[in-house]
């Protein structure tokens, strides 16, 4: 980085470190920062929907979907998320492999499985192996975010469920006697309203979510566990120009530091949010700021 | 070798008893089965025992962060915040980190560095701060009524916390109470995954797990077993607690009971 | 920048004559100096890496370097994530099984026994291995306690802390340690030769791309560039061909 760092050997102190956090490494492991940050931020709403699409399909009128969206809940739920990361990525891109071998080589006439091979045709790979490399990259960023939407869809399915069943009947009543049809009462009276039921719930998975992305090193992506590993494990000098002992403990702590700043700031962020959607509501939370007020 | 002789040498392997080293070769699945379910004893003892003796010091971090005197509150709200603003693996590490130091300081800690005592302590506060901050919720919900009408009547100090305050914070806390509870036996599989060393191979389900899917080579076998058993530990963990929610809610007219929703209030 | 934005450890390698063939993509794990490991700039480096390439042009491959987590990388080869492994596999008949090697690329390896002190007990006191490795299964073989961490680096510490009487892994993964340790670490007990050689891993359905391999292989051992690899990474007392 700096043009002093050419010969760390000769280096101490505050050089020796401020060479020594610039290094390609240490770039890496910001950045890794940054992809635990994006993965967030595009898991949320992802889980949300299928969060969504959960909730609904479990309160409806259809038997079948119904039975659907219930077990999604309860497998998922009843399962430690680290069982599904260990297997699921796998699972994942075999399943969308073998869909696209079904899908573009009609003509392949060997097994998909050839002993303990999965083999599909050069067309249907995911990415194609011509690709380069950052495409298998983002696949694989791809796969880890749904694996985690997938897992947290069914905590989330199971607050907007219970928010939808808190909508007071009367609301919906009203609704009907308006002359609203079904679809009109749940997008225009239950959706709108259900959110303050949901809010304490979702914050809390959102606070579930952020401490569950040290698991995301099992899914293949290089999260800042990883980097926080391989940077403060013992250093030789033979592999390194920055040797050093077991730093692991510092790395974690700055972690901590991470995890426990993010926290803080989510926190503060839902506490307005809610303060927001309590707003004109018939809650207590609502009775509350027309008091203060 | 029949299903049952497996049980007799593997039923308890996760306790040492039983055939001393772990099979390598013929990877039944009535093996990994076996195998599996032994290491959930590791599972039901740690989530068992953090739950119970975080109970109460859940239920007086939850007082302390509603007391008055400033040094309790500052206390018990730094402490939930620690422990549940990071992941537990973190703490796990830290905590694995602090009880071998404290080895070099005296004898005494030497238990701590093995994960039957080392790894409970650690989930063991983590439930409490976990459970505190749910109990902490329940008890700024209490009904104004209830509490002015315990007044009335002349109950004060621990009569009043005993007989009128306590149970109506559990019965508010008790669903979300439930799911802590199912999040907290899951949490058990990170003991031996990233936290503490295995010792002569007894570990958990999930060691059990991973010891198979890397001698097999094959994830989709001994991993979705792995998840069969939790779900059936849920299972019998939302019956348990739905049978204390029952005696909490029964003096309740029946419609208003309810059934316990599973709604995750405050979940890891 | 997009690269080290997504955590890239890859080393795109383009061989003398451009192919229209796709790339071949060759896993490693990275955590595994001198085999493999990541430098200071983030990149893949080792043993294993210069070999590779080596391989790669001599096959005139077209080659890209993934990192993998130790775990899964056989179940992510056979999935064909990647199509070669080189991650210090020693070649084993429970994995030969499950996917085919090449002729081995490095000579049977010895594991052995680090400890603090010249009369530590290895034989029956307590020792830590990296779970689910040959080492591990060793251990748990004979009369010491086995003591098992997820990576290398907490096996080591254990024994520094006093946690654990010795360590057994690699010879070639502890020489390095030992010899910074400035005389605090010692070597004890006698090398155990465990497993055979190091190979790559390939697909068992892959055999053109393993017959490729195996021929630039012999072409290394015949004009003696492996063995001054060998000597290079490994020092003047290893086994060569």
């Amino acid at each position: 980085m700096f043009s002093y760092c050419a010969d760390p050997e000769t280096l101490d102190g505050l050089t020796w470190l401020s060479c020594y956090l610039t290094t390609g490494k240490h770039m890496a492991f910001y950045g890794a920062f940054g992809t635990v940050l994006l993965l967030l931020a595009i898991t949320a709403p992802t889980a949300l929907a299928f969060g969504f699409g959960g909730a609904s399909a479990a309160r409806s009128s259809l038997a079948p979907l119904r039975w659907v969206g219930k077990a999604y809940i309860s497998i998922v739920r009843g399962v430690p998320d680290i069982a599904f990361f260990l297997f699921f990525v796998i699972a994942l891109d075999q399943g969308f492999e073998w869909l696209r071998h079904q899908a573009l080589c009609p003509g392949w006439d060997q097994p998909v499985r050839q002993g303990n091979d999965f083999v599909v045709c050069q067309a249907a790979k995911l990415p194609l192996s011509s690709a380069p490399q950052w495409i298998h990259e983002v696949y694989g960023f791809f796969l880890a975010v749904l694996t985690f939407a997938i897992v947290f869809g069914a905590f989330a399915a199971n607050v907007l469920y219970g928010a939808m069943r808190a909508v007071p009947r009367a609301q919906l009543e009203t609704a009907e006697a308006y002359g609203m049809s079904q679809r009109q009462c749940f997008w225009r009276i239950l959706v709108p309203q259900m959110w303050v039921y949901a809010l304490p719930g979702l914050s809390n998975l959102w606070m579930v979510l952020i401490k569950a992305t040290p698991l995301l090193f099992l899914l293949g992506v290089e999260d800042i566990v990883y980097w926080a590993r391989e940077l403060g494990g013992t250093k030789t000098p033979q592999f390194t120009d920055y040797p050093h002992g077991d730093w692991r403990m510092w790395y974690f702590l700055a972690l901590l530091v991470f995890y426990l700043a993010f926290t803080r700031v989510s926190e503060l962020v839902l506490e307005r949010i809610m303060a927001r959607l309590n707003h004109g509501q018939a809650t207590s939370g609502g009775d509350a700021q027309r008091t203060t007020a | 070798m029949s299903c049952w002789e497996v049980i007799a040498d593997y039923g308890l392997r996760s306790l040492g008893i039983g055939e001393r080293l772990l099979p390598r070769d013929d990877f039944t699945l009535c093996k990994q089965v076996v195998l599996i379910g032994s290491g959930m004893i590791w599972n039901i003892y740690f989530g068992a025992l953090a739950l119970v003796t975080g109970f109460f010091l859940a239920t007086a971090v939850a007082l302390g962060k509603a007391a008055r005197n400033p040094v309790a509150r500052k206390l018990s709200t730094w402490f939930i915040f620690v422990f549940r603003g990071s992941p537990l693996f973190i703490q796990f590490f830290f905590a694995y980190f602090a009880f071998l130091s404290l080895k070099g300081v005296s004898p005494i800690f030497d238990p701590f560095t093995a994960a039957w005592l080392g790894a409970l302590i650690v989930l063991f506060l983590n439930t409490a701060a976990y459970s505190g901050e749910i109990f902490y919720g329940a008890l700024q919900a209490i009904p104004r009524g209830d509490l002015e009408a315990a007044d009335a009547y002349g109950f004060t100090g621990w009569a009043r916390f005993r007989r009128i305050t306590w149970p109506t914070l559990l019965r508010l806390a008790w669903p979300a109470y439930t799911n802590e509870a199912i999040f907290l036996f899951h949490a058990t599989t990170l003991v031996y995954f990233s936290g503490f060393p295995a010792w002569r191979q007894k570990g958990d389900a999930l060691y059990y797990a991973n010891y198979f899917a890397d001698k097999t080579f094959n994830p989709f076998v001994p991993y979705p077993i792995l998840a069969g058993y939790f779900i059936l530990l849920t299972l019998v963990i939302i019956g348990i607690f739905g049978l204390v929610n029952r005696r909490l809610n029964r003096h309740l007219p029946q419609a208003a009971r309810g059934k316990i929703r599973f709604r995750p209030n405050l979940l890891r | 920048m997009k690269k080290i934005l997504l955590g890239t450890a890859a080393l795109a390698l383009t061989a003398g004559v451009a192919m229209a063939q796709d790339t071949v993509r060759m896993g490693t794990e990275g955590a595994y100096p001198p085999y493999n490991f990541i430098d200071d700039n983030g990149d893949v480096a080792g043993f294993e890496i210069v070999l590779g390439n080596e391989l790669c042009a001599r096959a005139e491959l077209t080659c890209e370097w993934v990192t993998n987590d130790w775990d899964s990388i056989i179940p992510n080869l056979v999935s064909s994530n990647y199509d070669t492994i080189m991650a210090g596999m020693s070649i084993t008949d429970e994995r030969d099984e499950v996917i085919d090697f090449t002729q081995d690329y490095y000579p049977p390896t010895e594991s052995a026994y680090v400890a603090m002190s010249e009369e530590a007990d290895f034989e029956s006191g307590v020792v830590a291995a990296q779970a689910s490795t040959i080492q591990a299964a060793h251990v748990a073989e004979g009369d010491a306690a086995l003591i098992e961490f997820a990576t290398p680096e907490e096996t080591v510490s254990a024994m520094r802390s006093g946690e654990a009487d010795a360590v057994f892994a690699d010879y070639d993964y502890l020489k390095p340690i030992v010899d910074a340790s400035g005389g605090e670490l010692m070597f004890v007990g006698d090398p155990v030769p465990l497993g055979g050689g190091i190979g790559m891993g390939l697909r068992e359905s892959d055999t053109e791309l393993k017959e490729k391999f195996d021929a630039a292989i012999t072409s290394m051992k015949e004009d003696g560039s492996l063995n001054e690899l060998l000597v290079e990474w490994f020092g003047e007392e290893i086994g060569q061909y």
